[in-house]
């Protein structure tokens, strides 16, 4: 088997050095082999389990609580213009 | 006895009668991470005006006779927990600076009760380690032996509470990050069940495996705590409506009549032969207080490390994309080494054509594992195996193979997939370093468990 650590890197958005890339693909090689051991088994009339509680639904009452303000969502972003954050551009004009 | 090696409940008596302050207790605190924290870096930050001011503050509650359950006593928190304008980094330098506008609802019920934040624990950054080693401010070292590891992913918590830095320390397990650096660092440590205490204002790592749990010197100590953190939160989806028990009701009622069993599946190859010995030992104590000794099995043991391994990171590696830099933080170039293996590794697992054969077959095992707890349940009380296979290690020593360093949370990553409450006890020395064993229960089987631990700790206060 062969993992695309380059295309994987792009889906996380990471950026990757060469020898990252290298000792990546043999890491991720050598624990995936280790994961292998799960096919082993035979799962075809067993349920997933995604979550443990059980619970479903659960709602709460939709009363207003305090919130952030504008200055204090802020507070923590290096880059922001006229009371919002600024980021780059998303589409090209 | 120096006022920082107090355990919570002694220091409470003595604030109480008026023998010290609670400024006292915590300049001793301080004091003590002064003389040691530059060698062993349990902390990224200590708050030393702030908890200056905070205990004399509870002084004069004191004064007046208040109460609260921990008012006055010098506590530490991971650096994975939230608090309001003190800075809080996961230990990662993707949050070097960032300063969080809220408590997690579990700090707040900290302060609430009265304790006094001495400063923000090292760990392993984004909780990603078993050995305290992957923090991007450096490693903490184990304060029995400096050349050992202290144990991770909560390593200066655990650390903070064995060198009496603090009275107790918070902390998160995920797949065995506070029973395993408890028993590395010969305190006690407790994962309650999943959904016992509120997750909100934590920085997730695998956000169906996540505990939030604590390090204490005594069993007693650990109950106290958690009668101050657990129930339900409405910002917690998964905190059921489940009643908090009163755990010290059968905390000094012994074991007599309790079934105990004992699964044949931690007990393999691999399993140092001097851990060994130190559970067959204390396995005989409880029989000698007349619990009775069940042999059990829980057969898909061994398939849980890869089960682990696949939903842990998938998980991780949605919950760190949303570090971008842009509302808080520093962009992603700064995540380390581990951080990105396991996105890497996530983003795989979770990728077009792998998604069946990876996550969705690790969901199913997860029935599996959980399915074996059920049965051995309807059959047993409590289940003690021990925490990890083998002693602690030395600093270095499986940094460059991730997977070796992976399988030392065979024995704890089970309760974290079945969702189920473990408690860490020291239980004696080993060539000079601690040994712990794990008593699991069935979810919200806290009480029972501290019955069970404080039975052992009560009557072995050296060890075995």
């Amino acid at each position: 088997m062969k993992i695309n650590v380059k295309q994987i890197a792009k889906l996380a958005d990471l950026k990757l050095t060469e020898k990252e890339i290298e000792s990546l693909q043999d890491q991720l090689l050598s624990i995936l082999n280790y994961i292998e051991n799960l096919q082993k088994l035979d799962t075809d009339s067993v349920e997933e389990t995604s979550q443990i509680t059980g619970l479903e639904n659960v709602m709460r009452n939709d009363i207003p609580q305090p919130s952030f303000s504008q200055e204090e969502a802020l507070s923590n972003t290096k880059s922001q213009e006229d009371g919002l954050f600024k980021v780059k551009a998303v589409f090209e004009q | 006895m120096k006022l920082n090696e107090l355990s919570i409940k002694q220091a409470k008596e003595g604030l109480r009668t008026k023998k010290f302050s609670s400024e006292e207790l915590t300049r001793a605190c301080l004091d003590e991470i002064k003389k040691r924290d530059k060698n062993l870096n349990a902390f990224i930050t200590i708050c030393e005006n702030e908890a200056l001011a905070d205990a004399k503050k509870a002084d004069k509650l004191l004064v007046e006779k208040r109460t609260g359950t921990l008012l006055g006593i010098p506590i530490a928190l991971k650096d994975l927990y939230l608090t309001k304008g003190v800075k809080t980094t996961a230990a990662s330098r993707v949050l070097s600076d960032y300063i969080p506008q809220y408590d997690a609802t579990v700090v707040s019920k900290l302060k609430n009760a009265g304790a006094v934040i001495i400063g923000k624990t090292n760990c392993d950054a984004w909780a990603h380690g078993s050995s305290g080693e992957n923090s991007d401010f450096g490693p903490t070292k184990n304060p029995l032996n400096e050349e050992y590891v202290p144990g991770g992913s909560s390593s200066g918590s655990a650390v903070s509470v064995a060198a009496n830095m603090c009275l107790a320390s918070t902390g998160t397990d995920t797949g065995g990050s506070i029973r395993l650096p408890a028993s590395f660092c010969n305190v006690v440590g407790l994962k309650p069940t999943y959904g016992r205490v509120s997750r909100y204002g934590i920085i997730a790592m695998a956000s169906s495996l996540d505990s939030i749990g604590h390090f204490t010197k005594t069993v007693e100590d650990s109950a106290t705590f958690l009668e101050i953190t657990a129930g339900k939160d409405l910002n917690d989806a998964t905190t059921p409506e489940v009643k908090v028990d009163n755990y010290f009701e059968d905390i000094n009622k012994g074991v007599k009549g309790l079934k105990i069993g004992i699964p044949k599946e931690y007990f393999i190859q691999g399993l140092d032969k001097k851990i060994k010995e130190k559970i067959e030992k204390i396995i005989k104590f409880y029989e000698k207080e007349g619990a009775e000794i069940v042999e059990i099995s829980l057969p898909h043991t061994e398939y849980a490390i890869a089960c682990y391994y696949i939903i842990q990171p998938s998980e991780v590696s949605s919950n760190l994309a949303r570090y971008d830099g842009i509302r808080f933080g520093n962009d992603r170039s700064f995540f380390g080494d581990e951080a990105k293996r396991r996105i890497m590794l996530g983003t795989f697992t979770l990728s077009a054509g792998y998604y069946d054969a990876y996550y969705k077959k690790a969901m199913k095992v997860r029935t599996l594992i959980k399915e074996d707890f059920d049965k051995a349940f309807m059959k047993v009380d409590a289940i003690l195996t021990p925490v990890s296979p083998t002693l602690p290690w030395k600093i270095g020593e499986k940094v460059n193979d991730p997977l070796k360093m992976y399988l030392s949370d065979i024995f704890t990553v089970t309760a974290n997939l079945a969702g189920i409450p473990g408690l860490s006890i020291p239980i004696g020395f080993e060539n000079g370093l601690p040994v712990g064993a794990q008593i699991l229960g069935p979810s919200f089987s806290e009480k029972m468990l501290f019955r069970i631990g404080n039975c052992f700790e009560g009557s072995n206060q050296n060890g075995l």
